[in-house]
């Protein structure tokens, strides 16, 4: 069904790999089309409960395919057409999203990984807005995420200068949840989203949207939404058996329910 | 029992709900069902156990708009012979309140429909367009009268001519819906302020409607003296004595709707 990515659901995790390995994943609007339509999938499968992003072989995503770029072009429709509603997608999804950047994220590619929930890294992560080097600015959500991430000044740097940010540094940043090495990669990648997928998923998508919230509206209209939030979540069954497991002195088991 | 075929209606504590029932073609509105929709809202604009009306759709969207199948062979003739726009004129003399809960796609004759409600509640994500200017038409059932009346001309042009989606947010700051809950909890939040309605004092809120109504097609001073008449009309109720004298006894009135 999908020729530039790959798409499996186990366990309650979506896992969506970008698969242009020999291209370092680079993005071409077929990639755009797949990784939206694979992220409206995993929104609306009752089984997942987390999604994970990630590239095959070396890079994470190196950006736009340059192959596909003509002098010609319209940068800002193709931005409407192809990334703008791959964002949008993500943005929309009220699961968990973790971008496990196993190697480069550069351009477009940094951008998807900043457009995700959480940002877990491997030693040979890097991250790279390396649109200032070909005359263009970050696109696809970039500084609007990136600001909020890493404030003001530093968005202004890493963009303007265009320098490298190493695994280490991105979670000295804030711009990394978490570091993993090397050799423990896939395990503690499948340990983190595991978690992930055995919270209470209805509150985290709750979580999420208040968030969105938090930065959109007064504070009035802020604690107006958030009261319906709580009310939505004092109606899970996740609520409830947060409240009974803590009275019976056990662990809660959350069904996302 | 369910006398509608493409509605579905009932009445709980002085609030009565209509459903639009066609979830799986998105509830796109046929000539029988706006008129079942508008004789549902005659009865309970009649029956005195009704105080508010509740309009709302089954399944993920309000209305994604008219039936194209139903008008696809019409011709200028036919469709005056047929005058289908009629029963959409019944809509403006509903008295009592009309609250409109929205989601999804309010399109076309669905966003007609959800213009003729008095107030509308949109869930998060609700997107409202005109798109009948792609098909070759554009709207007949009030779409460009009752649109240019709420946003201006300036607006309504916009969004009629390139029949562009609107989203929820935009709506609201352009005054077409009074707005935004979660989608959760859409019916809740309706109930709660059809409730709270359904607890005014029914002539005052009736006549409110009905000043507000004249002040969207009268000149000012026709409307002020219009407002003056129902202003006096309403000291001829028990519910102005009972307000009045609660008021002045510092206690809560008891009103009786008479």
């Amino acid at each position: 069904m999908f020729e530039t990515i790959r798409y499996d659901v186990k366990d309650g995790i979506a896992w969506l790999y970008l698969n242009r390995p020999d291209k370092l994943n680079a993005f071409i609007a077929q990639m755009n089309r797949e990784v939206k339509d694979a992220i409206k999938a995993a929104t609306f499968d009752e089984q997942v409960r987390c999604i994970v992003i990630s590239g095959e072989g070396r890079a994470f995503c190196s950006g736009q395919d340059l192959a596909e770029v003509d002098e010609n072009m319209d940068h800002g429709q193709v931005l409407r057409d192809h990334y703008g509603p791959m964002i949008k997608q993500i943005r929309q999804c009220e699961k968990p999203i973790v971008a496990a950047v196993n190697g480069v994220a550069a351009g477009a590619g940094f951008s998807l990984a900043l457009a995700c929930d959480f940002r877990i890294v491997s030693e040979r992560a890097s991250f790279l807005n390396a649109f200032i080097h070909v005359g263009l600015i970050p696109d696809s959500g970039n500084l609007y995420y990136l600001t909020k991430l890493v404030g003001h000044a530093k968005a202004l740097e890493l963009s303007i200068l265009g320098e490298k940010v190493s695994a280490t540094d991105a979670v000295a940043l804030g711009l990394a949840n978490r570091l993993i090495p090397l050799d423990l990669w896939d395990e503690e990648v499948s340990a983190f989203a595991a978690n992930l997928s055995t919270l209470p998923t209805k509150a985290i998508g709750l979580i999420k949207r208040s968030l969105k919230f938090a930065t959109e509206l007064t504070f009035e209209d802020y604690l107006e939404q958030e009261a319906q939030a709580q009310r939505i979540a004092g109606l899970t069954i996740d609520h409830r058996e947060g409240i009974h497991a803590f009275m019976e002195k056990r662990k809660p088991v959350f069904s996302g329910q | 029992m369910n006398r509608f075929e493409f509605i579905e209606t009932s009445l709980k504590r002085n609030i009565a709900v209509i459903e639009l029932n066609r979830p799986r073609q998105l509830n796109s509105l046929n000539r029988k069902m706006v008129n079942e929709i508008v004789v549902a809202m005659e009865e309970f604009d009649r029956d005195e156990n009704v105080r508010v009306i509740v309009l709302t759709g089954k399944g993920r969207s309000f209305s994604a708009g008219a039936d194209i199948d139903e008008m696809m062979d019409d011709n200028p003739v036919s469709l005056e012979q047929l005058n289908q726009f009629a029963d959409w004129d019944r809509f403006a003399l509903i008295k009592k309140p009309i609250l409109g809960a929205v989601k999804g796609f309010v399109f076309g004759g669905g966003f007609e429909l959800a213009l003729c409600c008095d107030l509308l509640i949109a869930s998060i994500g609700t997107e409202f367009s005109f798109p009948e200017v792609g098909l070759g038409v554009m709207p007949g059932a009030g779409g460009t009268q009752r649109l240019t009346k709420l946003v201006g001309r300036t607006k309504a042009l916009e969004w009629l001519w390139t029949g562009e989606r609107i989203s929820a947010e935009t709506a609201l700051k352009h005054g077409v819906i009074n707005k935004i809950v979660a989608p959760e909890l859409l019916m809740e939040e309706t109930m709660k302020l059809a409730e709270r309605l359904a607890n005014q004092p029914l002539l005052s809120v009736r006549l409110i409607k009905d000043s507000v109504n004249k002040a969207v097609d009268y000149p000012l001073y026709e409307g002020m003296q219009y407002e003056r008449k129902n202003f006096y009309l309403l000291f001829a109720s028990q519910d102005q004595k009972e307000g009045m004298n609660a008021f002045v006894e510092k206690r809560k009135p008891n009103y009786k709707g008479k």
